[in-house]
């Protein structure tokens, strides 16, 4: 199914090739290569090429204007001095511990509900994915600036029952949050992707815990969750990878400069300021490598820890 | 694994299937055969409950949304102050106001956007399926590598690569160009949308190819007259996700284009957000709403792809 099961299927198989493969080799050499000749440039041009270069521009001190200049691991030393990157560091971080599971647990929990043929399920469907579609735009972020500030809808509609709001954006306490909400707002992708999962489950497992007299939590617990566990974990490194890329939300939200007093300040909005407003490259390159090997990291904790918590039925 | 990778697409409304059942919608035999009283009635109770957790979610979501809309319509100082949908007369100067109220009139960045737009799709159609090709369906030294290297690239964070790719592209003059977004694209980068076509093509069967083989057709021959036709639904999935996606896009717009004349409606959306005081939410909203039309109309009529494909491939 995905490209994350499909590299975990590639890691496990290692024999040698199958006769197949073997007498197939080579046979198709120059077409497959013309085939793929966008690709390949692309893949050199476009990816590769510029990761090594902003790997050497990480240790170089650069500004567009005059030629970079080797600097070592200057520009390492400097991120551990600078309080702004630690604080955006622990904006990122707390945006997707939090975003993440509760965005997840949304899904599963109406997916769960939307589960089992209930009638009206292609127009809930609809409803609960729409905002996925819109999310990632400007036009949603600046509706969420308004319907969180201090004059917005939420506080409008809390008036209504006597309660006086903040300025859920204005202050540093809350602003975040609306972030957070936002992001847990577009729930609706992983949770086609969790119906799709609970269609797979057999019947019969339920059918049989019922004549056993399970209950429903035990169900959910003993079924239910084991079998999902796959997709899950799937979701999971999905959108941490995405979240902590996360970049337009916090930026026109927060007016392009992560406030108010920093507590906005995304790594991504961070990066894009040393690089393209103070056009510090240098810097910039060095902390996308760090922004690369925390998701690497990540990643990898998530795929060593699936060996305890996830089940596969084959 | 085998799990996973044997997913179905989900464009159907059926609940589970069952072994033998026509049915697929039915309760299991179990289940029917107690369909006594009591029971039916606890379920109707069950359902209700149900659809009333689903309206009251749904209705959470979407008030936003249809709160904007309303408040485009009414004249601004009442979005300070009016929670409600109820609309007393239609005001439409918030969107002749938000029209014109930058440098260009917002046509013109919506067609700024068409054209970044038009160009990606074209680019991932073209480059994606050829990729899809060779990796589904030919034998070649590296393949295995190479593969693994393309589902690694899904993961790759656009950050780590766009400081020297805009030093590369402002080198050959591409800044203030639609170049910088649409060459990509033609260079198959997107490789989730490779992905999806590989396990599009692994679906068609081998036989089709051999029989086309016999006949005498080349390869280019094969993926044009028996394969692409085949996969006109992994097509549709890619170029819908691919307007979605180019549309919204505002990161590398932002980057590249800084002159008002090559705008995508993005970044003129965010120039209209700074330009204007606190006051104007109006025509904001107006020009947020308009910018979402495409959106969600490509929603409406694309609904049942966009929901396959993410249910196959996991993309957002």
């Amino acid at each position: 199914m995905s490209a994350i099961g499909e590299l975990s299927t590639m890691s496990r198989r290692k024999g040698p090739m199958s006769a197949e493969e073997k007498k197939a080799n080579g046979r198709d050499n120059k077409a497959a290569y013309i085939f793929l000749l966008p690709w390949l440039l692309g893949l050199a041009v476009i990816t590769i090429g510029p990761m090594l270069m902003s790997l050497y521009l990480s240790f170089t001190d650069y500004n567009l204007l005059q030629p970079p200049e080797w600097v070592g691991l200057d520009n390492f030393f400097r991120m551990f001095g600078d309080a702004r990157l630690h604080n955006s560091l622990r904006v990122t971080f707390t945006y997707v511990l939090v975003g993440v599971p509760l965005q997840l647990a949304v899904a599963l929990l109406i997916a769960l509900v939307l589960d089992k043929g209930l009638r009206g399920l292609p127009f809930y469907r609809s409803v609960f994915y729409l905002p996925s579609l819109l999310g990632g735009s400007v036009a949603v972020a600046i509706l969420w600036k308004q319907i969180f500030g201090t004059t917005g809808l939420v506080n409008q509609l809390l008036a209504m029952i006597g309660i006086q709001g903040p300025g859920w954006i204005s202050d540093p306490s809350t602003s975040l949050g609306s972030i957070i909400l936002l992001h847990v707002w577009t729930f609706g992708s992983p949770m086609i992707i969790f119906l799709a999962g609970l269609r797979q489950i057999p019947n019969m497992y339920y059918e049989a815990a019922e004549v056993d007299g399970a209950t429903t939590l035990q169900k959910f617990w003993r079924i239910t969750l084991p079998m999902l566990s796959p997709i899950l974990f799937f979701n999971l490194v999905l959108q941490i990878i995405g979240s902590f890329q996360s970049f337009t939300q916090a930026f026109i939200v927060s007016g392009g400069n992560g406030g108010p007093s920093d507590s906005t300040m995304f790594f991504t909005l961070y990066l894009y300021q040393k690089g393209f407003g103070q056009f510090d490259m240098g810097y910039a390159s060095a902390m996308a490598w760090v922004l690369l090997v925390i998701i690497g990291a990540f990643t990898a904790i998530n795929f060593v820890a699936s060996k305890y918590w996830v089940f596969y039925d084959d | 694994m085998t799990k996973l990778q044997t997913l179905p697409a989900v464009d159907s409304d059926q609940g589970r299937r069952h072994p033998g059942q026509g049915k697929p919608r039915g309760k299991s035999p179990i289940r029917e055969s107690r369909g006594n009283l009591t029971f039916s009635r606890s379920a109707r109770v069950k359902a209700l409950i149900k659809h009333a957790i689903l309206i009251a979610t749904g209705t959470v979501m979407i008030y936003p949304l249809l709160w904007m809309v309303v408040s485009s319509l009414r004249p601004n100082e009442l979005i300070f102050r009016e929670p409600g949908l109820w609309l007393q007369s239609l005001e439409m100067s918030n969107y002749t106001g938000g029209w014109s109220a930058l440098t260009h009139p917002f046509g013109h960045y919506m067609v700024n956007s068409a054209i970044v737009v038009l160009g990606s799709i074209l680019g991932n159609l073209v480059s994606c399926s050829m990729a899809a090709y060779a990796f589904a369906r030919l034998q070649f030294t590296g393949k295995k590598l190479f593969f693994g290297i393309m589902l690694l690239t899904i993961m790759l964070p656009f950050h780590v690569v766009i400081v020297p790719q805009y030093i590369l592209f402002s080198q050959i003059g591409w800044v203030n160009t639609f170049w910088p977004l649409i060459v990509p694209k033609l260079l198959a980068t997107d490789a989730f949308f490779v992905f999806l076509m590989v396990q599009f093509i692994r679906g068609i069967p081998k036989e089709l190819d051999e029989a086309a083989r016999i006949d005498g057709a080349g390869h280019p021959r094969i993926f044009l007259r028996v394969i692409l036709p085949l996969m006109v639904p992994a097509l549709a999935t890619t170029a819908i996700f691919t307007f979605i996606w180019t549309w919204n896009d505002f990161f590398s717009a932002l980057i590249y284009l800084t002159d008002p004349d090559m705008f995508t409606v993005p970044v003129a959306l965010r120039a209209f957000v700074d330009s204007q005081s606190a006051t104007s939410w109006g025509s904001l909203f107006a020009m947020s709403i308009v910018s979402l039309l495409p959106v969600f109309l490509v929603f409406l009529f694309g609904q049942r792809f966009l929901i396959k494909g993410i249910a196959t491939t996991g993309i957002k």
